[in-house]
């Protein structure tokens, strides 16, 4: 115990050294130089204002990491859900593929104000909707490739002891997709938060990161705007965070192995 | 087919041809005949790509040969795969890296239903066999190659198969593990009346476990020659220096050499002998 206390120490320390010296540099150029407030805000500016503002931040980033976390959440169970349909039937797999590969190709966040059209605009349906589609695609296609790509051999040894298709499908091809799984989530989690609050800026309920940032943008409240960034860090760095957690458990349980295949 | 129901396994013409239609067509195997009585050790020697593992996918029907017939235990190969008349132990490992090594061993029983607590024993009996029980709950990648292969081994013996198809499986073992392997496996055979087919590289190897070892060449793949051995049941660490031993060792190497000067001759007169 206290040694993985130690070795996590261990681990934090350099970027937390740089952390303080990158502050330390950036109040002191500010200072140095008598850098004007909105063009950049010395960290101790943004600071009170975040200490001021506190409040209002902590209720933006709850908004919107709640649409981040609802529409990651049911991203990775349609996924999922949409991964065992497609094993089942290869047809859908010889068409969703290509699909899934093209969707990632274009920047479908653009079709928010047509999700806002179709749904009401005054609640955050729209948004964890469009979260839902991204983490969607990217679970989709990183959880299909593990439930297909299990060794040759595996499939052989199960064939040899006469395996049902169920029995194949439980003792090989899930345990053999976990880590796709897994990958797929860490990547697909901090694409929920930009994706939740870049929604915001197309308009619906006024209440997130993003419009707070853009709003006191706009009034050039520039110590405000970075109070609100530093909210949106945090909710990033948190997503991240927990995410890259749950891959290291279930590392612990199957090995270094090859990696996951991942494919945004 | 053939009515020989006293064979275990009978391999009647069977030819294999990969990738038929295309420029990087093999002729894996072509026209093998070869009988497997019970309780008979068959080893298989030749050089690499002969079709040795193919032949052995053949008859554990992971693979449909082209031309041919196959029976095993007087059944379709198809029919005695999912009657599980077989085990089989590959080349490579093939553990499943999510599961510890007792788990790994654990999975043909699973598949055929064991309870819990008769499975979990058998699964350290089995690991005491290959001298891995201290290594029961460790993940396979935490094991040497040669250490995987026996618990790979061990996971094939688990069912008491009464058709073992071994393909090179002490490969990777060390002498002196590779020699108790031997003896271990020869033990098992005698008390359950095991047939074997085994693939292996080592003529010693071959002449010390056979009955009889079978000899194939290359491109294409056939039997060449067949040496009865049969040192006898009662073969120990003395056999291994017997003249008996030395004896068979070199005419199993003769005809694994007049195979390949054969082969020497035919390229040089460019003529083919079928
Ligand atoms: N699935 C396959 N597709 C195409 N060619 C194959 C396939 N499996 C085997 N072959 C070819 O068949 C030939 C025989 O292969 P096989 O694995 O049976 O050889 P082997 O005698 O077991 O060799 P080794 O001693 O190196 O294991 C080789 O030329 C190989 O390239
Ligand atoms: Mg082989």
């Amino acid at each position: 115990m206290t040694n993985r206390v130690a070795s996590t120490l261990g681990v934090l320390w350099p970027p937390v050294l740089f952390g303080v010296l990158f502050l330390g540099a950036w109040e002191f150029i500010v200072w140095f130089w008598g850098i004007e407030q909105f063009l950049l805000p010395a960290p101790s500016a943004i600071w009170s204002a975040l200490a001021e503002e506190i409040g209002a931040v902590w209720e933006a980033t709850y908004v919107t990491g709640a649409n981040a976390l609802v529409g990651l959440l049911l991203g990775v169970a349609l996924g999922v859900a949409m991964s065992f349909v497609m094993m089942r039937f290869r047809i859908f797999n010889d068409l969703a593929t290509p699909l899934a590969v093209a969707l990632n190709a274009i920047p479908i966040i653009v079709i928010v104000p047509v999700l806002n059209n179709m749904f009401s605009i005054s609640t955050e349906v729209p948004r964890r909707l469009m979260v839902m589609l991204i983490v969607f695609f990217i679970v989709l296609v990183n959880v299909s490739k593990g439930l297909r790509q299990v060794q040759p051999l595996h499939v052989e040894l199960m064939r040899s002891y006469a395996a049902s298709p169920w029995t194949v499908m439980v003792k090989t091809r899930i345990p053999n997709a976990v880590p796709f799984l897994f990958t797929a989530v860490k990547i697909a989690a901090p694409a929920a938060v930009v994706t939740a609050f870049v929604a915001e800026y197309f308009g619906g309920r006024q209440n997130g990161i993003g419009y707070g940032i853009t709003s006191s943008a706009a009034t050039s409240n520039n110590d405000v705007t970075w109070a609100y960034v530093a909210g949106a860090c945090a909710l990033g760095v948190t997503f991240f965070t927990i995410s890259v957690g749950l891959e290291k458990t279930t590392v612990r349980q199957a090995g270094p192995r090859r990696p996951g295949g991942a494919t945004t | 087919m053939v009515g020989e129901y006293a064979d275990v396994v009978l391999v009647d013409g069977a030819t294999m041809v990969f990738n038929a239609a295309k420029p990087n067509r093999v002729d894996a195997l072509v026209d093998v005949d070869l009988r497997v009585a019970p309780g008979d050790f068959v080893s298989l020697i030749g050089p690499s790509g002969c079709g040795k593992s193919t032949l052995l996918r053949l008859i554990a029907h992971l693979l449909e040969p082209t031309a041919g017939t196959l029976s095993v235990n007087g059944k379709s190969p198809d029919r005695a795969r999912r009657e599980g008349d077989y085990g089989m132990v590959f080349q490579q490992p093939g553990l499943f890296e999510w599961r510890s090594v007792r788990k790994n061993v654990e999975l043909p029983l699973e598949i055929d239903g064991w309870a819990r607590a008769r499975r979990a024993e058998r699964a350290v009996e089995m690991l005491e066999l290959v001298h891995l029980d201290e290594f029961a709950d460790h993940m396979p990648w935490e094991l040497s190659g040669g250490m995987q292969q026996r618990v790979a081994i061990a996971r094939a013996l688990a069912v008491q198969p009464a058709l073992l198809l071994m393909d090179e499986p002490f490969g990777a073992l060390d002498e002196m593990t590779r020699e108790h392997m031997q003896a271990e496996l020869l033990r098992i055979c005698a008390a359950e009346g095991t047939t074997v087919v085994f693939v292996t590289h080592s003529i010693p190897e071959a002449v010390y476990l056979s009955t009889r070892v079978v000899v194939m060449s290359a491109r294409p793949g056939r039997i060449t020659d067949e040496i009865a051995v049969g040192l006898g049941g009662d073969r120990n660490e003395d056999t291994r220096e017997d003249d008996e031993f030395f004896k068979r060792i070199t005419e199993v190497r003769e005809a694994l050499r007049a195979d390949r000067d054969g082969a020497d001759v035919r390229r040089v007169s460019g003529v083919e002998d079928r």
